[in-house]
């Protein structure tokens, strides 16, 4: 195999450079030829063998499977998060989306709760203590009775699933003017409460889940731009689910109940 | 026997052997799990799964990662779905049904009693992953919905979309940190593992460098699991990940641990070719598809027309026209070969004709476009992001890419590998697939293994433990372990050569896709077996890694994980080459029946090869454990 089979753009990338969480960062600006069916990423990865063969350091960026699932990549390209196009995690955006003659700015996934570790690298760990608090069923291994026993309807099911599909890049605390963890936060709680399985835990969850999002992230302020950076395309209705499944939660005797 | 290869098979009737041997195994009373420590390398579904339910019983669990979540594992890209024999839709499913279609499908080169266990467990994952909110399909009674998937003849395959990786590692994920949260597992990100250290033949801990601040050091425990995936980036280009690696396993080897059948690969024959020369990974399009697309190739060699200018006529149905019972439904290592002929022959299609066309044409005149786009739309949408062609408009190209490998380290019935308390699970070890893997049943074997499998037999090893602490990690064995990985990274730093690691990747990965790919022969296999050790005394001298050891340096990530898909390489074509068959992934040129299907020897190769390391610049020493079949009859595949 030899050549490529799309069309030659010359494009200018103006990337952030910074070489660790206290380092000052800068911009570097680099040309760059591409093919238009590269990926994104394939384009980054060309620029780091140019960088390497000349000597400089190559661009820390975050990507592991490449087909927009498991939520490793995310940029913000021209000031987006995951970039243009809608419903593409950065690993599937592909350079057809540019022109000739594009300047490309790449920065990090910018958020208080997002250190920068270097270059285009952000740490997202707050998204796991997040889970931690109370992202789960309580089901030891082993405990489980016969799948078929509990019926659950499709519909509940399904939307379970519309909140289950986030892959926790964090793009929607990224696009949020106020870094805010609403959008993620909801989608788990959506799944899991929504679920007859969740019901358990469903208040105690909500509450441990939302008050730790608040330690990490900014408040919402209804902007939407979550949503609409989101590569899962994960719906705002779930932070109204979440945020009435939060005020339930405060008002509930839980004492009776068993959820304290 | 082999004593370094005893699989400990327990005695009896093989649907009882499981069952016995948890009453006979040793256990560890509750209140002394706590005085065991043990190590899980990898946070996929077996790693996370065998973490989450070691912790739930009570052992001091360290979980490592090398990704920044334990929840990025590539377990998360499996579409499919998950076979168990619940036998839910009616249709004869049973455990032995499973157990059956796997060793067959796994062209009868997998350990019977280790299968027939799989089987077993597979109906307990589906309730541990329903009871944890895995949203599986359901039809509109709120049950539990299946379907069929290549090799069966049975619908047993459970699916949540076509994310069900996804969905069964959230799940795991979730379990995991409920035990983090618990204080059972101490989770260690960013923690890549560059040593398995061993003192006196045992296990007992291993070396990580943090990613973060390029801090090396060790950590001790009782047992060590490894549950660190498979090697399908060897090739440089597969459907993994970018990160997918062999290190863990192969240090693991280095130290000891046999490495079995490193030459069972399998090429997926659904995926979408390379677009150039810089392509980094290449994406499966799911097997599904092959229900409704035809797949054909130009009569004629080097046609340059599109799709729609060539005229029936001039179209060749190739599956259709030599399997006509099976048609474009062949299993995976069919397909993928036909389609290697056929391009090699000059009638591969697209710009750098490296395809072949699967075309939902007639499937849309017959059902309908709102049809096919409800069964494929999310598929055709992604080909479409990839590729910016329509395939309701024209057909889709695809090829065959390497997906999942077989081989792995060699363990015995219990799961441990042939060094005392050291253990692989998942893809990493080799046990359950035999020569080839069935759909969906990665999935189940991840799960199997760490959720209801290594909990169990890893008490057995740890009860005659019970008193003794753990190697200190200020032992020599690990200061000698720490220095050795901080030696190796300064030199990758100071060789200061010309080249980047990912060119020296793409080189390997050529050399092992031309010579240990989807045909194999004696030729190639001796010219791989000269070219790998070649480029890898270059690589060694020529690379290239800036920057430093002491912060986020991906490059050197890369070199040492490259450094090991050398070796393994090499022993890949050692194994292929003296594999004198063909079976299931691995196809020889030279042993194929008149049809030209592949031909297997049991008289001499129903054995597993289990390689043993001996040192740089040493030839390993091949073992071989001989598998007998009691409870399935030894046949030759047909699906003409």
């Amino acid at each position: 195999m030899s050549g490529t089979t799309g069309e030659i753009i010359n494009v200018t990338i103006k990337v952030w450079r910074q070489d660790g969480p206290n380092s000052e960062g800068r911009f570097e600006t680099h040309p760059q030829a591409i093919t238009t069916d590269a990926s994104f990423l394939e384009m980054l990865d060309l620029l780091n063998e140019h960088l390497n063969d000349q000597g400089h350091e190559p661009i820390a960026f975050e990507s592991d499977c490449r087909e927009g699932i498991c939520g490793t990549c995310g940029v913000m390209i021209n000031g987006r998060a995951h970039g243009p196009q809608k419903a593409t995690a950065t690993c599937q955006l592909h350079m057809r989306e540019f022109a000739d003659g594009d300047e490309i700015v790449i920065e990090p996934f910018r958020a208080a709760g997002f250190p920068i570790i270097r270059d285009l690298a952000v740490d997202r760990s707050p998204l796991d203590r997040i889970i931690e608090s109370g992202g789960y069923i309580t089901v030891n291994t082993g405990a489980a009775s016969d799948a078929n026993l509990t019926p659950v309807p499709k519909e509940a099911s399904d939307q379970a699933f519309d909140a289950a599909a986030c892959i926790g890049c964090g793009a929607c605390i990224a696009a949020c003017p106020n870094s805010a963890g609403q959008l993620f936060t909801s989608a788990k709680i959506g799944h899991l409460n929504l679920l007859p399985q969740g019901q358990a835990e469903r208040w105690k969850r909500t509450e441990s889940m939302v008050e730790t999002m608040e330690e990490f992230f900014g408040s919402c302020t209804n902007h939407g731009e979550c949503s609409e950076a989101c590569p899962k395309e994960i719906s705002l209705d779930f932070i109204a689910f979440m945020n009435r499944d939060y005020l339930k939660a405060k008002v509930k005797n839980r004492a009776l109940t068993g959820q304290k | 026997m082999n004593p370094l290869i005893n699989a400990k098979i327990p005695a009896g009737d093989i649907a009882e052997k499981w069952e016995n041997h948890k009453f006979s195994m040793n256990l560890v009373n509750p209140s002394n799990k706590r005085k065991f420590e043990i190590i899980v390398v990898g946070t996929g579904l077996a790693g996370a799964s065998a973490a989450a339910t070691l912790g739930e019983l009570g052992y001091r669990v360290k979980a490592f990662t090398f990704h920044d979540s334990p929840r990025r594992a590539h377990s998360i890209a499996a579409q499919g779905g998950i076979n168990a024999a619940k036998n839910y839709t009616n249709d004869g499913d049973s455990v032995h049904r499973l157990f059956y279609d796997t060793v067959k499908g796994g062209d009868y080169r997998s350990r019977e009693a280790n299968v027939h266990r799989l089987a077993e467990v597979s109906v307990n994952i589906i309730d541990q992953a329903t009871a944890q909110g895995v949203p599986f399909a359901r039809d509109y009674g709120g049950l539990l919905d299946n379907r069929s998937f290549g090799g069966a003849q049975v619908s047993r395959t459970f699916y949540a979309r076509g994310q069900t990786g996804q969905q069964l590692l959230i799940g795991a994920y979730s379990a995991l940190m409920r035990q983090v949260a618990a204080g059972t597992v101490e989770l260690h990100s960013r923690a890549e593992l560059l040593d398995v250290v061993t003192k006196d033949g045992q296990a007992c801990g291993i070396v990580t460098r943090d990613l973060v601040s390029g801090e090396v050091t060790p950590h001790s425990a009782h047992a060590v699991v490894l549950a660190t995936g498979g090697y399908g980036n060897v090739y440089f280009l597969s459907t993994n990940a970018m990160m997918c690696n062999v290190t863990a396993a192969w240090r693991a080897h280095r130290k000891g641990a046999l490495f079995a059948n490193p030459c069972y690969t399998q090429i997926h024959p659904t995926c979408i070719p390379a677009s150039d020369d810089f392509q980094s990974k290449l994406t499966l399009m799911s097997e599904s598809l092959r229900n409704d697309g035809r797949i054909w190739v130009p009569n004629g060699k080097a046609d340059s027309r599109s799709a729609a200018d060539i005229p029936e006529t001039e179209r060749d149905y190739y599956l259709e026209r030599k399997y006509p019972a099976f048609g474009n439904l062949v299993p995976r290592d069919v397909a993928s070969r036909n389609a290697k002929t056929v391009v090699d022959e000059g009638h591969g299609v697209g710009p750098l004709a490296n395809g072949v066309y699967l075309d939902f044409s007639a499937a849309i005149a017959r059902d309908g476009l709102d049809a096919i786009s409800e069964k494929y739309g999310n598929l055709f949408d992604m080909y479409q992001r990839i590729t910016g062609e329509n395939p309701y408009q024209t057909p889709m190209r695809i090829y065959p890419a390497t997906h999942y490998t077989m081989g792995g380290l060699w363990v015995d019935y219990n799961l441990m590998t042939n060094v005392e308390g050291l253990y692989a699970i998942g893809e990493a070890n080799f046990s359950d697939h035999g020569a080839n893997r069935l759909g969906a049943s990665a999935l189940m074997q991840g799960l199997a293994d760490g959720y209801f499998v290594l909990p169990y037999t890893i008490g057995d090893g740890l009860a005659g433990q019970l008193g003794n602490d753990p190697v200190p990690t200020s032992d020599p064995v690990f200061t000698q372990a720490v220095a050795g990985i901080n030696d190796t990274n300064r030199r990758w730093l100071a060789t200061n050569g010309t080249k980047s690691v990912d060119h020296y990747h793409r080189e390997l990965g050529r050399i092992v896709w031309d010579n240990i790919g989807m045909a194999r022969n004696k030729a190639g296999l001796q010219q791989a077996v000269t070219d790998i050790p070649a480029l890898k005394e270059e690589y060694h001298k020529n690379v290239r890694v800036l920057g430093s050891a002491d912060t986020l340096n991906q490059s050197l990530e890369k070199a040492g994980r490259v450094a090991d898909f050398f070796e393994l390489a090499e022993l890949m074509a050692r194994d292929a080459l003296q594999r004198e068959e063909s079976c299931g992934g691995h196809f020889r040129d030279e042993y194929q029946t008149a049809e030209g299907e592949a031909q297997r020897d049991d008289e001499n190769f129903a054995h597993v090869a289990a390689w043993e390391w001996n040192g740089e610049g040493t030839d390993p020493t091949r073992h071989q454990e001989e598998l007998t079949f009691d409870n399935v009859a030894l046949s030759q595949r047909s699906y003409k």
